[in-house]
């Protein structure tokens, strides 16, 4: 469990050397059917991510950033184009084999924490591990260690709704990491979130960075992106710049 | 992931939704209840009376005026018979004489003084006693032994006299501490001396069997005869071999007996332990097949209940669906929860529904005086049957609940 312990000072800024790619986009198109009209939401982005990469996307509503997520994610895969995930073509797999891909290898973090909400945060955490097979005490175990990770060692038994905001999005953290994926990948983290709290999060976004997780932040704020160490924007369904900052 | 988590899944989801789960699976429980209800009935009854009716005694057949069977005494058909006299019934013996030995006539008043009382000195019996005339054979024939005392004789039955053979009833309460044998008894304003007390028999559709006193059939006819009256015939055949042709020869020997020519229709009926168990079959399995169409409609009904319900919920958690799908859920194990969810929903309403019916289907035959049965065919094939619903109705909505797209799914509010 590649996790901080505690959340280390505001404003420390880590850089790591990235490792191999893990994601591998190229020219990949997507269209979606929106009654009689077809929108091309991804009009040929080619794109590489690293291991210890920190990378957000961003653009304005309609630049196909949500596409790009999804695609990222493995929620859907490309109308063409070619999309390899460490090394796996995703772009010819079944459903079935994408659900293994995002169990195994990515972890979502999303602005409306989707949690489940008659589940405790342990439940909630132990998840991904149910699908993953894992033994019942097994996933106890890693979910309680993340769930301290993450300062909630004491708000294992509360349901979503008994937490704050901010509390619930770490919960959510700590879901997409229990099952140690290959990427972390967050949609708009601190969208639903007062700014105290938000910068909170980032900065656990930046610690796990510290440890060693590829994060890729889709975003459309300034702020939250400048957290990133590349800035990947898009504009109508093509990447109009992809800039490194140290 | 597998079936036990899967199946807490389910649990835990119709948990949340106690009310709306309950009312569900009531539909199923009523169609349950109905066919496990009347199977049990069916079944203890048919039990009492496969048993009860062996009082009849083996090999054992009837002859008597009225069909055996339900409500067929009133028919005017058989009322307008010619009664069957002591007078028939001892030549209808005498043709028998080498065919069949034990020939039991029976002369039963069914008429407003059916039942009957005994007394000995200031000590009563109840007035529901069984008073009949019968012969030597009345015994054998209906499976008493005499335990104490003798069975009647020839000389007994020709000579018409005053005595008696009395159950272990009456005797317990007419002679509590001393022999009844010898003493002289009361029934009905005349008097017997009790030469025999029978073994006792024990109860059969919860009414004792030993609440009996049986007089010389000649005597009886002598001091009770009536015009309303009419004998009753078994005859036990030699061996089970020899059952159908002791029959076929009866049949003879009472046409002949009854003054009856050649193209004439026999105007007596004939009743066996089979006949009797067939009769009762036959009602019984007009009843199962009535409870079968109803319980069938009403679980097609409740089957609908579970899929417009299970639709209901599949909407309702479509953004759970789509969570669960974004962290790795495959189909299947999407599909797995749903179908569980409503196979379960189904099995509990079955399970209630075997629990009610079994109770009320029992409730009924003791009622009816039949002993407690667990119909474990009839349980096991209900819950075969709410299972096969529940996969069956379940299987679209869990079907629908599989396929949704995760993103689409994710986005819905």
């Amino acid at each position: 469990m590649t996790v901080a312990p505690a959340p280390t000072a505001t404003g420390s800024r880590h850089y790591r050397e990235p490792g191999s790619v893990v994601i591998e986009i190229e020219d990949v198109t997507k269209e979606y059917k929106m009654g009689e009209e077809i929108v091309h939401a991804l009009r040929g982005v080619s794109l590489n991510v690293r291991r210890n990469e920190y990378l957000a996307v961003m653009g304005p509503s309609g630049s196909g950033k949500s596409t790009m997520m999804n695609m990222l994610g493995c929620l859907d895969t490309p109308t063409t184009g070619k999309y390899h995930f460490t090394a796996k073509d995703v772009s010819s797999m079944s459903d079935d084999e994408l659900a293994d891909i995002r169990n195994r290898e990515i972890g979502f973090v999303f602005q409306t924490f989707n949690l489940l909400p008659r589940s405790s945060t342990l439940a909630n955490v132990e998840l991904p591990l149910i699908y993953a097979g894992l033994s019942p005490s097994a996933r106890r175990d890693r979910a309680i260690a993340v769930l301290h990770s993450v300062g909630l060692g004491e708000r294992m038994g509360h349901k979503p709704n008994e937490l704050s905001g901010g509390q619930r999005q770490r919960v959510a953290i700590a879901r997409a990491l229990v099952n140690n994926p290959s990427i972390i990948l967050a949609d708009e983290p601190t969208g639903n979130l007062d700014s105290r709290t938000g910068e909170e999060i980032m900065q656990l976004l930046e610690d796990l960075y510290a440890q060693g997780n590829t994060i890729i932040v889709v975003t459309h704020e300034e702020d939250i992106a400048r957290h990133a160490r590349r800035i990947v924007r898009l504009r109508d369904g093509l990447i109009e710049s992809d800039v490194r900052q140290n | 992931m597998n079936f036990r988590e899967i199946l807490q899944m389910a649990l835990g989801s119709l948990g949340v939704n106690k009310l709306r789960s309950f009312l569900t699976m009531t539909g199923i429980t009523i169609g349950v209840f109905s066919v496990i209800g009347v199977m049990t009935t069916v079944t203890a009854l048919r039990g009492s009376i496969e048993s009860g009716i062996s009082q009849l005694g083996a090999n054992a057949f009837q002859f008597q005026k009225y069909p055996a069977g339900f409500n067929n005494g009133n028919n005017r058909k058989f009322q307008q018979r010619r009664n069957i006299t002591v007078k028939e019934g001892q030549r209808y013996q005498q043709l028998m004489e080498g065919v069949a030995e034990i020939i039991s006539l029976e002369l039963y008043d069914f008429g407003a003084q059916g039942a009957a009382q005994a007394t000995y000195l200031n000590r009563k019996t109840s007035p529901d006693l069984t008073f009949a005339g019968g012969n030597q054979y009345y015994f054998p024939a209906n499976s008493y032994t005499v335990g104490v005392g003798r069975n009647f004789t020839q000389a007994d039955i020709d000579l018409a006299r005053p005595i008696c053979v009395i159950g272990e009833d009456v005797n317990k309460k007419l002679f509590p501490a001393e022999s009844g044998l010898g003493k002289v008894i009361k029934v009905r304003g005349r008097t017997y001396a009790v030469i025999g007390i029978l073994a006792a028999r024990g109860t059969s559709f919860g009414q004792s069997q030993d609440g009996l006193i049986i007089v010389p059939i000649t005597r009886f006819a002598m001091e009770f005869g009536n015009t309303r009256q009419s004998l009753n015939i078994a005859t036990q055949a030699p061996s089970h071999d020899l059952y159908n042709e002791t029959i076929d020869k009866a049949i003879t020997a009472m046409r002949i007996a009854r003054g009856l020519k050649a193209e004439d229709d026999n105007d007596f009926d004939l009743f066996s332990n089979e006949s009797l168990i067939a009769s009762f079959a036959k009602v019984a399995d007009a009843v199962a097949a009535g409870s079968f169409v109803i319980s069938g409609i009403a679980l097609l009904a409740a089957g609908v209940g579970i899929m417009n319900i299970m639709l209901v919920s599949v909407t309702e958690r479509t953004k759970e669906i789509g969570i669960r799908k974004s962290i790795g859920a495959r189909k299947k194990s999407i599909l797995a929860q749903f179908l569980i969810e409503a196979v379960a929903i189904s099995l509990a309403g079955g399970v209630m529904g075997i629990l009610l019916g079994v109770a009320g289907g029992n409730g009924l035959a003791l009622m009816l005086n039949a002993s407690v049965v667990f119909p474990w065919d009839w349980a096991a094939i209900g819950l075969l049957v709410c299972s096969g619903i529940g996969v069956g109705f379940g299987f679209y909505p869990a079907w629908k609940a599989a396929s949704l797209d995760p993103i689409e799914a994710l986005r819905y509010e």
